[in-house]
């Protein structure tokens, strides 16, 4: 039989370790469609992250190298600079990303790295057991913030991309969900334009995607993606925020 | 080859472009950002790539990311940043990545001091990050020697898929020396079959330093282990001068200390005194056998290092109680004089 | 007619499929896999318009469609 949907052959035919509902195997998902898409699969080396997602290298089908807490996109840039041939990425988390290596992504962006960031937010911890990030939404209970954030004490959620965006460097940097089939499908095509940009030399990419922890956020799978669409996105604008087109 | 005239600093980054490395990336510190300096102007010249970096952690991880694709790279830092990149460093040992790092000392702890000093002994021998492992360790005593080493320390690295450090003081940074760079040819062989270089026509190669099984991660340290038992049985150096039987004193000094050392040396044999002196070149692994028979003809065992006593733990070590091991030291940037050294030397003598 | 081609072994029965499908092809099977979930299966196969959106929101690759002859592409994935 003909297959109008199939797994993709950049990902491993192996089960995940992930939660059940974990949108992290969707993204996992789309970056591998992508880089068979594009044909760049062979050529594609992924920069792990600490976090829940550092063992994405048992489950995508290209070559991978483990970076310390939030320093991936600087391992990127080494490895980018070093081979510019190659196609490089990151897959980070929002405590990896938005805390811990703010400094390296955000220079990275800056300077203008031709690599393609992976940025999977869903404002907590969740390989150390659902902690407080910095993109924890206010109120939001949590191990960390047990009576729900306390804005006064610990701040706002960290808008990492709208950082990003306001350096004048040209870059790409978007804010997508994937909360439902609408938000996963352009979701997708925000994926495959950010390593489009790099294929082309183009500029640095960076893809935001909020996402879910059902196990820490205590909701099951569907009422996760809900919460996004009811309260994350309150918080979270989606769309593109900068884009090499403009510059 | 000819001989120029050549900053420390700049010999360092000479060195490594000779050894065929193209990839540097750093950040600015006191006493070593010339080698940045240099590195900027010399490597497009040879079509290499050099990144300020944000940070140290920035830089490391940088070296650790071309280390991982397969490419000859290095870093350079002076004490405090190389403190701050003691994680990645920690992560390039348990991954078994190649790479040189330069530490150009300065005074501690703290922000310390911008002037020479050998208090990171400790740093680079045992405690250069988290975890079980060990840094090949190269001290020189001076310009020509810091250029030779670097050279030898990409080839150990690529040999041992080790980092390999090159560990000198701000002196040897500063100072100005007439230097003349080796022919330099690359190993053959080398093999690269651990990097990241895309997988087509092969499975994917992962780089990584984790085992959540502790069974692995047992292996992955008895791994590094055998490594370092080899480079104890292949890669020790050393210099003996003025080693005899019936020494009055043996001293043990490495880098530019022992150079200072080995002028107040040449006074006492002059006046008929007996004084040598072992000057470990890798800290790790130490030399501690030649150290041990070279005290067995001493009458006295000093060590002098320009710290308040870091190395001299080893040096006991090394001479198993045969005798009782002196120390003596300066540290905060002050660098001792010949006069001082020969006059704490007589004091032993007596 | 597509069909929803479901790996019963590898689901982990999170019900995201469930809600996706605007059809309401698919539903939890009463029985568990090897894993001990209780797995997506498909219950009104004829209702399936091959939206593919079950296979989009998988988190598992545990959806694959199948296409016997013409198939309408509401979107392009």
């Amino acid at each position: 039989m003909e297959l109008a949907f199939k797994i993709s052959t950049a990902m491993k035919d192996v089960p995940t370790h992930y939660c059940p509902g974990c949108t992290h195997g969707v993204v996992h998902r789309m970056v591998a469609e992508v880089l068979e898409e594009l044909n760049i699969r062979e050529r594609t080396v992924g920069v792990a992250p600490v976090g829940c997602a550092v063992l994405i290298y048992n489950y995508l089908n290209n070559d991978f190298m483990e970076a310390p807490h939030g320093r991936a996109p600087a391992l990127a840039t080494g490895a980018k600079r070093a081979r510019p041939d190659l196609i490089l990425y990151t897959y980070q988390g929002d405590g990896d990303l938005a805390s811990i290596g703010f400094n390296e992504i955000f220079h990275a962006a800056n300077r203008g790295e031709k690599i393609t960031v992976i940025f999977i937010n869903n404002g907590i911890y969740g390989m150390t057991g659902g902690q407080m990030a910095p993109t924890t939404l206010p109120e939001q209970v949590t191990t960390t913030s047990p009576d729900g954030r306390d804005v006064s004490q610990t701040g706002f959620p960290v808008a990492v991309s709208e950082a990003l965006a306001t350096q004048a460097t040209p870059g790409f940097i978007v804010r997508c969900s994937v909360h439902d089939g609408l938000h996963q499908i352009q979701t997708k095509k925000l994926i495959r334009r950010a390593f489009q940009n790099q294929v082309d030399n183009r500029c640095f990419s960076l893809v935001e995607i909020l996402s879910t922890c059902p196990t820490n956020w205590g909701l099951t799978p569907q009422q996760s993606l809900e919460h996004i669409r009811d309260n994350t996105l309150q918080h979270y604008k989606l769309g593109i925020l900068k884009s090499p087109e403009e510059v | 080859m000819t001989k120029v005239l050549m900053k420390g600093n700049e010999a360092l980054g000479e060195a490594a472009i000779r050894a065929n490395c193209r990839n540097y990336f750093a950040y600015p510190i006191t006493p070593q950002t010339e080698i940045a300096e240099y590195m900027v102007r010399r490597l497009p010249e040879v079509g290499g790539h050099f990144v300020q970096a944000e940070s140290e952690l920035g830089a490391v991880n940088m070296v650790y990311g071309a280390a991982a694709v397969g490419e000859r790279v290095f870093t350079s830092s002076s004490s405090p940043g190389v403190a701050l990149m003691s994680e990645a460093i920690s992560y390039l040992a348990g991954s078994q990545l190649p790479a040189v790092l330069i530490n150009i000392v300065r005074g501690g702890p703290g922000l310390g001091g911008i002037l020479p000093a050998q208090s990171d002994y400790f740093m680079a021998t045992k405690a250069g990050g988290h975890g079980d492992f060990r840094l090949l360790v190269l001290a020189p005593a001076g310009v020509q020697e810091a250029a030779d080493l670097v050279m030898d320390a990409f080839d150990l690295a690529d040999k041992y898929r080790n980092p390999v450090m090159i560990i000198g003081d701000g002196m040897i940074g500063q100072m100005m020396e007439p230097v003349e760079f080796r022919e330099y040819n690359t190993p053959e062989g080398i093999d690269r079959s651990y990097a990241n270089t895309g997988a087509k026509d092969r499975p994917p190669t992962i780089v990584k330093s984790l085992f959540l099984d502790p069974q692995q991660l047992e292996n992955n340290n008895l791994e590094l282990l055998a490594k370092y038992r080899l480079m104890e049985q292949h890669e020790i150096r050393f210099e003996e001068y003025a080693v005899t039987d019936k020494m009055d004193v043996l001293v043990v000094s490495y880098g530019m200390m022992a150079r200072i050392c080995k002028t107040a040396i040449d006074e006492l044999n002059q006046e008929g005194h007996r004084v040598g002196i072992v000057r470990p070149i890798t800290l790790f692994p130490f030399p501690s056998s030649a150290i041990y028979k070279a005290a067995a003809r001493a009458r006295k065992v000093i060590a002098i290092e320009m710290s308040t006593g870091q190395m001299v733990e080893d040096v006991r070590l090394a001479v198993r109680g045969r005798r009782a091991v002196q120390f003596y030291g300066r540290t905060g940037g002050i660098v001792p004089t010949p006069a001082e050294i020969r006059q704490q030397l007589l004091k032993l003598i007596k | 007619m597509p069909r929803v081609l479901i790996r019963q072994e590898r689901c982990k029965g999170c019900e995201l499929c469930i809600y996706a499908c605007p059809q309401h092809v698919l539903a939890i099977s009463e029985n568990i896999n090897e894993k001990g979930y209780f797995f997506a299966e498909v219950a009104d196969q004829p209702r399936c318009i091959g939206c593919r959106l079950c296979a989009v929101t998988c988190p598992d690759q545990v959806i694959q469609i199948g296409l016997n002859g013409v198939m309408v592409h509401y979107y392009d994935y």
